[in-house]
């Protein structure tokens, strides 16, 4: 997954929904977990669309 | 590493937090709350609408300080335009005033810290600490430092992004149509009525409703909340919003002074908030308002009931479910119902068309109601299109 830093607000949207809890943020960034099995939901939950899945 | 230990750690300084240290502080427990960001009550993600009637019963004292604007009511406004205005006679139920969380917050907190609880802040909660299967605490990060939080009973009041609980075996999982993905700013130099706090339905804002909240005379919270099921493109929110402000005059001539991201839970009452030694309060609980999004009064309630329970545990030397079921009853006598009522409100009205919107707003202001709750609009739907409420009429 790669985090746009100019675009996230720091929100904890993804964070809580995620259903694999393999996102972490800590004041400065996100960070997914190997747990992450890009469901995609944390792309579609965030307001501000700053997270994309790449290729 | 560093440790200490005290009966009970909670995280998160959250008004759910700061009202269940309080509560148990003021029972005699020795109450550690602990807070991962550097300020108590900032950032704000909030709409910061709430209603009055059941601050006494928390034993919160109004502050002037906090509270940013009194309304004189509401103004639901159905997708078409039609406006349903509960004006003062009436209103002060679900909506009474705007507040400013940086102050409610650290009065809370502060609140808590003269009843006798400790407060860490820039410390935040890494992992439960487990004995032969048994929570005793928390590891966090203090300041950058590690350390090790024993307690008789962790509280989880970490929001919605809570950890808590899923540490512990709580399910909190959500389906996307029980989140609702969020965006506001808080726009000045706007004209518009600051004497009613305005919802829009419909289309407008796909599975829940474009909220103005005013702050002071030309300055207002001006948000919105999409169920995520509805989100097509992502970063739906921030469009949705955009585009509704760019639609209305007064708003759009507005410049922001915050931008305030977040999602919350919109879903029916959880199964369990408890475990031995460990009970979710808030947000983390997933103690929200399905149909409002709104969650304060909820964790302020849910908070005392914790607390109250928490003291008598410490008292008791047991801290097990033997004790916290309390805390699971308390909270369900007060909140569970409306939980349940409001969620199957909201899987209804989120099918509802514009045009069925439009119709139940129309009816309403036909009729009226004698003061605005979400309970009294459902009974004028009841009454008038019982066909939209046959499933959970008995919660009605």
């Amino acid at each position: 997954m790669i985090v746009s830093i100019e675009k996230c607000h720091h929100c904890g949207a993804c964070v809580g929904s995620c259903p694999q809890n393999a996102i972490f943020l800590n004041d400065l960034v996100l960070v997914f977990s190997e747990e992450c099995n890009r469901c995609g939901r944390c792309v579609k939950v965030c307001p501000v669309s700053a997270i994309t899945m790449e290729r | 590493m560093k440790r200490v230990e005290h009966d009970v750690v909670v995280v998160g300084a959250g008004p759910a937090g700061s009202m269940t240290a309080k509560w148990a502080a003021q029972g005699g427990a020795d109450v550690l709350m602990i807070e991962k960001r550097q300020e108590i009550g900032s950032p704000v993600r909030c709409g910061e609408g709430i209603s009055k009637q059941w601050l006494e019963e928390v034993g919160i004292t109004v502050d002037p300080k906090w509270v940013a604007r009194e309304v004189r009511g509401a103004k639901i406004v159905s997708p078409s335009g039609h406006t349903f205005l509960v004006d003062e006679k009436n209103a002060g139920n679900e909506v009474g005033w705007v507040v400013d969380r940086v102050f409610f917050d650290k009065a809370l907190a502060r609140d808590a810290a003269r009843a006798g609880a400790d407060i860490m802040l820039k410390t935040s909660a890494t992992s439960l600490i487990k004995e032969d299967g048994k929570v005793v605490g928390v590891r966090a990060q203090s300041y950058g430092e590690p350390i090790e939080i024993r307690a008789k009973c962790v509280v989880g009041a970490d929001g919605y992004e809570s950890q808590v609980g899923r540490w512990a075996g709580i399910d909190t999982s959500l389906t996307p149509g029980d989140i609702d993905t969020c965006y506001q700013y808080r726009l000045t130099n706007i004209d518009y009525d600051p004497d009613y706090c305005e919802f829009t339905l419909g289309s407008a804002a796909p599975g829940g409703y474009v909220w103005v909240f005013p702050k002071d005379e030309d300055t207002a919270n001006v948000g919105i909340g999409v169920q995520l099921s509805k989100v097509k493109t992502p970063g739906d929110p921030k469009m949705y919003l955009d585009k509704f402000i760019a639609k209305n005059p007064g708003l759009k001539k507005g410049k922001p002074l915050e931008a305030v991201a977040g999602a919350v839970s919109i879903c029916a009452p959880l199964d369990s908030v408890c475990v031995d030694n460990l009970l979710l309060v808030g947000d983390s609980a997933r103690m929200i308002d399905p149909i409002t999004g709104g969650g304060i009064s909820m964790s302020c309630i849910a908070g005392m009931c914790a607390g109250k329970v928490l003291a008598k545990g410490v008292k008791a030397g047991d801290l097990s479910m033997n004790v916290l079921q309390e805390y699971e009853k308390a909270w369900r006598d007060r909140l569970e119902n409306k939980l349940w009522r409001n969620w199957m409100a909201k899987e209804k009205l989120t099918t509802l068309s514009d045009e069925v919107l439009d119709q139940l707003v129309h009816t309403l202001t036909e009729v009226g109601v004698e003061k605005l709750s979400v309970q009294n609009l459902l009974a004028v739907v009841k009454a008038h299109h019982p066909d939209l409420v046959k499933e959970f009429e008995d919660l009605i």
